[in-house]
């Protein structure tokens, strides 16, 4: 049954990229455990503003685990301790009474720090433009049943597809590498049809950006897929390898 | 302030508009609305429309520059499509990333007229339902054109290497929704919104590469700026410095989504908001038919105060979950005491009220009155949980699938249930009540989707026009969509094509300087109330408002106590609002006082334009006006019309405008889910 519990936090707190950050105490009592974890933040802000002093920044918005937005690297795991899910599906009852939670923004040389524990995610939307597409102009798709796809390939693309953007797989690499997220669009195209004809291209272009953005190396740890919200598998990297190294034996 | 007294008994609100609205204006000769129909059968007039509009030639195209205000699916299918044609195009939006805009929450799926399923769909009959499910209150010659570029879209959408679900022959698989007899509705997984918008957003990563697409995130628009009668360009303030920026274009576009968080707990996502169609409103666009928000009947029930927003559980779920409340209001009373489960109510002691009311339809009646349902049953004091909840429950569909099937067509929506409620929805049933989830009203657009102001269009669910008073489920990706992809590049160059000798326009017109002064005079008004209330605490109290009085259910005295009530709110914002920060740095509390300054402007349109509304239709339900066994009443004879309503001032009366409503093609009848 739902009870009410108190809370410690440590939240990192940052004015902005070039500025020097620190972690600063606070405390939110009589917490329902029915209450998520960005509406007990809600109530941390809620507190912080009666006292005039400014909320904690944190990125946020659809609130039901499918827009990307929210982030938080939550007691040394992003998007907190439970599997498979992201920050804004955790809820309350996963911590105890008196617990003190630490939360982070992710740290990769590729997100800069914008304000507290929001971060710059643009470097992924600048490796999608560099080849995350099939290349046609609107008006001149064939009908939609005229390719047919099997069902078992046309689940696994879903499965790649189901990527939300969200970084956690690049904050949870020690190299800070964005391979899971490359692959798994990289996948998604790959296993399609629609995606045959650019199927090389994409795979340089897409790599070759994240590698110019500054992103780490894969060292084949796992931690990308274990913290994954949407547990995008590992076999997506291990595919992206293969396309990549096809994609450069025909150069 | 209205004298409650006097209006008792009282069901019809025309001799008080008055006090509300200027009501009498609707009949001026100079305030006749065009909604620019063309001419011709039904079946042809965006035939006919296309093979005679005006186009652009590509050399004429490279030098016109169109704003494009939001990334969710009309707006990002807008953007990449006008960027193929052509055009310079600049897309904002208020998220990190265009992939982040609210469309992608959107679960169960989206409708087309593709009949591969053999099961007797047409274009008419998608328009039909449509018009239909609307309750006669969308403008016919729009929907018919939606049902035909509805194929379109799927046919785009699988090229964009959507994984749309498929059957093992691995051609595309269907299922059914709300409103309608066939399985028309194409999905992915419960995520349809996400893939759907990641389409979008692929297409227009491309644009953006080519260098036809200028992409500006975190920025909101505060202010549009009309120079010579036309839509100009746009003031946006900059949420990661907070300065402001200047804009401009030779037309503006809004896809800016629905203002459902009016209400503040919705199933809406945080940052939606209604402002930029207050900003047109202010500045001479009309809003229309406020009165029709969609309150979605299956969404997880309130918890508590400190909710920040309700999360909804797919319609698909109706295929084969069967909704019930206890027949005893004894059962009823102990599962709200917790002395009962559920699982210990017979079957024969449960009221499966849709498929009792509705036997046609059944758990698949459309969304207003499903939502409408559950609320009669509540109310009389069947609910359970806190007695604002009803059950949804897959036992029956368990024993006839297997847990497999179950799992495999609905697994991520329960393990979404499971997070949230803590319940295992494979052993006892949800719990669901309805909460504000779209709204079918917005901007006032003609055929072309243009705007009262010249320039201005409005795609998507920010404008009024597709979906009467009640939307049906998987329509709402559909009409973005076809907005996006396949009407706006069309109908836009009709009003470009006489814009190709005006030269870039310019920011530094007097005109800019005039409206980027009152939105920082604007800030600065808010920013210096210095009171006591943070903007949460104003829009919570904005929220109870509209739900307890504009909500569901509405009578004549709750619409003008809510009248009341929402005065008593605005004085409080104006003289005890809060905002720690700076307006010149980051500063969310300034966002959301911005947006909810927006929000008590909307909510009051939406009392007046349902207090005019003396009928019930579609989710806009006046308890005066139902018939015996508790079903809408319309009165087609005084309100089939489009309301248009028309800004006059902040403290002034709107006049009313009235776009009456032609159905040619399609008797006009009583809608009926029973037989």
């Amino acid at each position: 049954m739902e009870h009410n519990i108190s809370v410690n936090l440590k939240i990192w707190r940052q004015r902005g990229p070039k500025e020097k950050g620190q972690f600063v105490s606070y405390r939110v009592e009589n917490v329902s455990t029915g209450t998520s974890f960005l509406e007990m933040l809600d109530m941390l802000n809620q507190q912080l503003v009666e006292k005039g002093e400014e909320p904690v920044v944190f990125d946020n918005d659809c609130r039901e685990g499918i827009c990307g937005m929210c982030s938080l690297y939550i007691n040394g795991h992003p998007h907190g301790p439970v599997q498979g899910i992201t920050t804004c599906q955790l809820h309350m009852r996963k911590f105890n009474d008196g617990d003190t939670i630490t939360i982070e923004p992710w740290r990769s040389a590729a997100f800069p720090v914008i304000r507290d524990l929001t971060v710059n995610r643009n470097a992924f939307d600048q490796i999608q433009q560099a080849g995350g597409y099939v290349s046609f102009n609107c008006g001149g798709a064939p009908d939609a049943n005229a390719a047919p796809i099997s069902k078992e390939v046309a689940d696994v693309a879903m499965d790649s597809a189901t990527c939300i953007g969200c970084g956690a797989c690049v904050a949870a690499c020690k190299n800070g590498s964005a391979m899971l997220f490359v692959s798994a669009k990289v996948s998604q195209f790959a296993l399609l049809p629609q995606g045959q004809v650019e199927r090389a291209r994409r795979a340089r272009a897409m790599v070759a950006k994240m590698d110019e953005l500054g992103f780490g190396n894969c060292t084949n740890t796992g931690a990308c897929a274990a913290e994954c919200p949407k547990n995008i598998p590992l076999s997506n990297i291990a595919r992206l390898n293969r396309e990549f190294i096809n994609a450069k034996i025909k150069d | 302030m209205a004298d409650l007294k006097k209006l008792e008994g009282m069901i019809d609100s025309t001799p008080i508009m008055a006090d509300y609205a200027d009501v009498e204006s609707a009949n001026l000769p100079e305030n006749q609305i065009d909604s620019k129909i063309p001419e011709g059968p039904l079946a042809q007039k965006w035939t006919n429309y296309k093979a005679h509009q005006k186009l652009v030639n590509p050399a004429n195209k490279r030098n016109l520059d169109i704003i494009v205000v939001g990334t969710g699916l009309a707006g990002a299918s807008a953007a990449s499509t006008l960027g193929e044609l052509g055009f310079n195009v600049l897309n904002f939006c208020i998220q990190d990333s265009p992939r982040r805009a609210h469309s992608i929450a959107a679960q169960g799926g989206i409708n087309a007229a593709k009949d591969y399923q053999n099961d007797g769909d047409s274009i008419y009959r998608l328009f039909y339902d449509t018009v239909k499910g609307g309750d006669f209150r969308s403008r016919e010659a729009n929907v018919y054109r939606l049902a035909e570029v509805s194929n379109n879209i799927i046919d785009q959408c699988v090229q964009q290497g959507v994984p749309f679900a498929r059957e093992y022959g691995g051609l595309l698989a269907n299922r059914s929704f709300g409103g309608a007899q066939v399985s028309r509705t194409f999905y992915a997984k419960g995520q349809t919104g996400q893939q759907l918008l990641l389409g979008a957003y692929a297409s227009l990563n491309r644009q953006i590469k080519k260098g036809t697409v200028k992409s500006f995130n975190r920025c909101e628009m505060l202010d549009l700026v009309i120079i010579d009668g036309r839509a100009r360009g746009i003031i946006v303030r900059d949420l990661v410095t907070g300065e402001l920026k200047r804009y401009a274009a030779h037309a503006v576009v809004l896809a800016t989504g629905g203002y459902g968080r009016t209400f503040f707990l919705s199933t809406n996502a945080m940052g939606c908001n209604g402002s930029a169609a207050i900003q047109a409103f202010r500045r001479g666009a009309y809003l229309s038919n406020l009165a029709f928000t969609q309150i979605h009947p299956t969404c997880i029930p309130v918890h508590g105060e400190d909710q920040s927003k309700l999360t909804l559980m797919s319609e698909s779920l109706r295929n084969d979950g069967r909704i019930w409340v206890p027949a005893k209001k004894e059962d009823a009373e102990a599962i709200r005491a917790g002395k009962k489960k559920p699982t210990d109510i017979p079957d024969e002691d449960r009221d499966f009220y849709l498929e009792r009311r509705y036997p046609a339809f059944g758990n698949l009646c459309p969304r207003d009155i499903a939502s409408r349902a559950a609320k009669e049953r509540c109310d009389a004091g069947y609910g359970v949980g806190t007695g604002n909840a009803v059950y949804l429950d897959f036992k029956y569909a368990i024993e006839r699938l297997g847990e497999d099937v179950v799992r495999d067509r609905y697994g991520n929506l329960f393990d979404m249930y499971q997070m949230i409620s803590d319940d295992n929805p494979y052993q006892t049933p949800m719990m669901i009540f309805p909460a504000s989830h779209y709204t079918m009203g917005g901007i006032w657009v003609d055929y072309e989707l243009q705007t009262s102001i010249k320039g201005l269009f409005a795609i998507g669910e920010c404008n009024f026009s597709d979906h009467g008073a009640n939307r049906l489920g998987a329509s709402a990706l559909m009409q973005g969509l076809a907005d996006g992809y396949f009407v706006l590049p069309y109908t836009m160059q009709n009003y470009l094509s006489d814009q190709i000798k005006v030269k870039h326009p310019d920011i530094n017109h007097p005109e800019f300087d005039k409206v980027e002064k009152e939105v920082s005079d604007r800030i600065n008004r808010l920013m210096n109330i210095k009171g006591t209330k943070s903007p949460d605490q104003i829009h919570k109290r904005l929220g109870h408002v509209m739900w307890n009085l504009v909500g569901m259910g509405r009578t004549l005295q709750s619409l003008v106590k809510a009248l009341d009530e929402l005065e008593e709110v605005r004085k409080e914002f104006y003289s005890d609002l809060r905002i720690v920060g700076s307006a010149n740095d980051l500063n969310t509390e300034l966002e959301k006082a911005l947006r909810l300054e927006d929000f008590l402007v909307m909510a009051r349109m939406m009392a007046i334009d349902a207090l005019n509304r003396n009928e019930s239709c579609g989710a806009h339900f006046r308890e005066e006006y139902q018939t015996e066994d508790g079903e809408a009443k319309r009165n087609d004879e005084d309100y089939m019309y489009v309301s248009c309503w028309k800004y006059t001032g902040d403290n002034e009366k709107p006049v009313l405008l009235k776009e009456p409503l032609k159905y040619e093609e399609i008797k006009v009848q009583t809608r009926n889910y029973k037989s």
